[in-house]
């Protein structure tokens, strides 16, 4: 019997992260550092107790929502890798809003902040949507140049434009924080904030979206044949256009949690934030389901958090979680690999099963 | 004027060696059929490697260090680029997401070993032996000419320079080059000529990660001097960016590669230089990407690269 694909997508990324962990055992070892004390230090900084708990979640948050972004223009064909950029422009406007309409009530603040956030994020991808639908450029190119454009503006934009001169704009009014005093006090005084809520609740969303709509299946048609799509009267076009909106739009979400939730400003960078390939590497473990992303943000979540407290408590390198990461990315990246394995796998079981069979239909007939 | 022309082309030079190295790495991966979008992390891997070779052998070596620490930095990106190679040749691996490994992983094990090596600082202490500046004799005592492009200039921008003419030759002009070229254009009908496929295409990612290590050695021993984690800030991207604006071709790479490394010169020296004085460095650090989404909006759409770019080669049984 042959191993169903469904089971199959589940156990493969299991095995890239088993791998993956592996791998970083094996460099620690490598350089004489103890993995058991690194990784035991690791899930002490990431669950040990409910303020890690609390920061696992909030870094978690963006990380899911960027996630969310990435796998929306990858069903539909697209590679999305200028999140990053997204992310950016979503935490830059997402607080630009929040720093002038600082006398608004709460209850207009919070939605009109993020709604800023999304609006910027799905702009800048949407560049990249228009240009690949109306003049065949490839998205790729176009989001990453994109990528170091967002980083350079928002500093400019920080230095030049919301401050004068400074290297961080002021902190955020208390009625635009998505921070909330109960779990705040909950958890220690983590970061935590109620981003939380809304990535799980787009987690849910883009689900239906993408499952139980027209919108959604429009999108998945037109990246599983755009021609065959075409053909059946759907365009191209515009399904391009609305695919890198609506990833651009949850990555400048994600950007939003930055600003609102976790740092309450935004300051001058120098590269881009870890936050963009970091999501887009939740993603790729997920296979792009949102309930496997929820899952695999938290589990990235987890190790980032995690891996600060690890020089401290274990004399190991951060570094060492980023490793990590990238090798699971390259064992899910080089699933023909793993599942060329497993079918062997199965074919050596089956093999065997049927001279077990053979062998006891003969002993019964002697 | 003669020396502020000579400050302005010096530095250009400076920014565009590693660029032009690095582009002229992508494009024998590119024409080979594939998309390496791991430039940046191989550049990263590039100068990490020279600069723990230059501080650990500078002395024993002297002045010929950063010369010997391009070919070290050769070595280690030519075996850091075999992962991308195996994941996208042997393992059909997606070319973006193989690439974006290099880029995750590069910085973090670099950063990492560097944080072992050096009593955990996440940073090299600076060289003793740099590219520095260079007069050229003769050609420096030209008039006019001679103090703006050979007085006090960058050598290794012309050893750049003179390196894509060679890639140019070897692509355009050898057996090799053609036979690289028909595996990024079709490489069904190069395998029933009897082409070896993947060795063309090991052989094209391979040559990208020498030229691209040998660009993260350059930008880490001419301009950052020591390495941490914002040595390379994009590089990386950029020259990817400048092979496409070059059209897939050495000389338009090399072209497009000087041109953007006089963009991020002008970025540094601009307030030297009357007429910029007043624009903001921002523009001039932008302006590489936007001329390029620019130059593939208007000029080169999508039918310009490899035909077979980005594929995954299957032998049919």
């Amino acid at each position: 019997m042959s191993m169903k694909e469904k089971t199959k997508n589940i156990v493969l990324p299991l095995v890239s992260v088993f791998l993956g962990l592996l791998l970083g055992g094996i460099v620690m070892v490598a350089f004489k550092y103890d993995p058991i004390q690194g990784y035991l230090a690791l899930i002490k900084g990431s669950l040990g107790n409910t303020f890690y708990i609390g920061e696992t979640l909030r870094h978690a948050t963006p990380l899911i929502l960027v996630a969310l972004g990435f796998s929306v223009a990858r069903s539909a064909g697209f590679f999305n890798i200028g999140v990053a950029g997204q992310v950016i422009f979503g935490w830059l406007f997402s607080i630009i809003v929040a720093l002038q309409f600082a006398g608004l009530p709460k209850l207009f603040l919070v939605p009109l902040s993020l709604v800023a956030g999304i609006a910027a994020g799905a702009i800048w991808a949407g560049i990249a949507g228009v240009l690949r639908a109306y003049f065949g450029t490839s998205e790729v190119i176009v989001t990453i140049m994109l990528n170091y454009s967002a980083l350079y503006l928002s500093n400019y934009a920080i230095r030049q434009i919301l401050t004068e001169g400074d290297d961080a704009t002021p902190k955020i009014a208390k009625n635009a924080s998505l921070r909330w005093q109960t779990l705040t006090e909950a958890t220690n005084y983590s970061t935590i904030h109620m981003g939380l809520v809304i990535a799980i609740l787009m987690c849910v969303v883009i689900m239906i979206l993408m499952q139980k709509t027209t919108i959604g299946f429009e999108l998945r048609a037109v990246g599983l044949n755009p021609f065959a799509s075409e053909y059946a009267g759907m365009s191209a076009k515009k399904n391009i256009i609305l695919a890198m909106v609506i990833s651009g739009g949850l990555a400048g979400l994600g950007g939003a949690m930055e600003g609102l939730g976790n740092f309450q400003n935004i300051f001058i960078m120098s590269s881009v934030p870890s936050t963009g390939f970091d999501g887009m590497a939740v993603a790729l473990l997920a296979g792009g389901q949102p309930l496997g992303i929820l899952f695999s943000g938290l589990l990235f979540g987890a190790l980032k958090v995690g891996s600060v407290s690890m020089p401290m408590a274990s004399g190991v390198p951060t570094e060492v979680v980023d490793i990590v990461i990238a090798s699971i990315i390259f064992f899910v990246g080089a699933g023909y690999l793993l599942r060329y394995i497993m079918e062997r796998l199965e074919k050596h079981k089956a093999v065997s099963a049927t001279i077990v069979l053979s062998e006891t239909a003969r002993k019964e007939g002697e | 004027m003669v020396s502020i022309l000579s400050i302005i082309v010096s530095s250009a030079l400076i920014y565009s060696a590693p660029l032009v190295f690095t582009a002229l790495g992508g494009t024998f991966s590119e024409r080979s059929g594939t998309i390496n979008v791991g430039l940046e992390g191989t550049m990263v891997i590039g100068a990490f490697s020279s600069v723990v070779f230059n501080l650990t052998f500078g002395d024993k070596m002297g002045e010929i260090t950063p010369w010997i620490c391009l070919l070290v930095a050769a070595v280690i990106g030519a075996l850091f680029s075999l992962i991308h190679a195996v994941a996208t040749i042997n393992l059909r691996a997606n070319h973006i997401i193989s690439g974006t490994v290099l880029n995750m992983m590069a910085p973090a094990l670099a950063v990492f070993l560097t944080r072992t090596l050096y009593e955990e600082k996440g940073q090299t202490d600076f060289i003793k032996y740099s590219f520095g500046k260079t007069t050229i004799p003769l050609l420096s005592k030209l008039p006019v000419l001679g103090p703006i492009f050979f007085k006090d200039t960058s050598i290794v921008a012309y050893v750049a320079i003179l390196v894509s003419i060679f890639c140019w030759f070897v692509i355009y002009k050898t057996q090799f080059g053609l036979r690289l070229r028909s595996v990024g254009e079709n490489p069904q009908a190069a395998d029933t000529l009897g082409i070896n496929v993947s060795a063309m295409k090991y052989a094209g990612v391979l040559i990208s990660g020498v030229l691209g290590g040998i660009g993260g050695a350059v930008m880490a021993q001419s301009v950052s001097l020591n390495f941490s984690a914002t040595t390379i800030a994009g590089q990386g991207f950029i020259a990817m960016a400048a092979m496409i604006f070059g059209k897939w071709n050495p000389l338009g790479a090399m072209g497009a590669a000087l041109f953007f490394g006089f963009a991020q010169s002008l970025s540094v020296i601009g307030s030297y230089v009357p007429g910029i004085k007043n624009i903001d460095p921002v523009w001039l650090q932008v302006a590489p990407y936007f001329l390029t989404i620019l130059v593939l909006m208007l000029f080169i759409g999508k039918a310009q690269g490899p035909a077979a770019n980005g594929k995954t080669y299957i032998k049919s049984k």
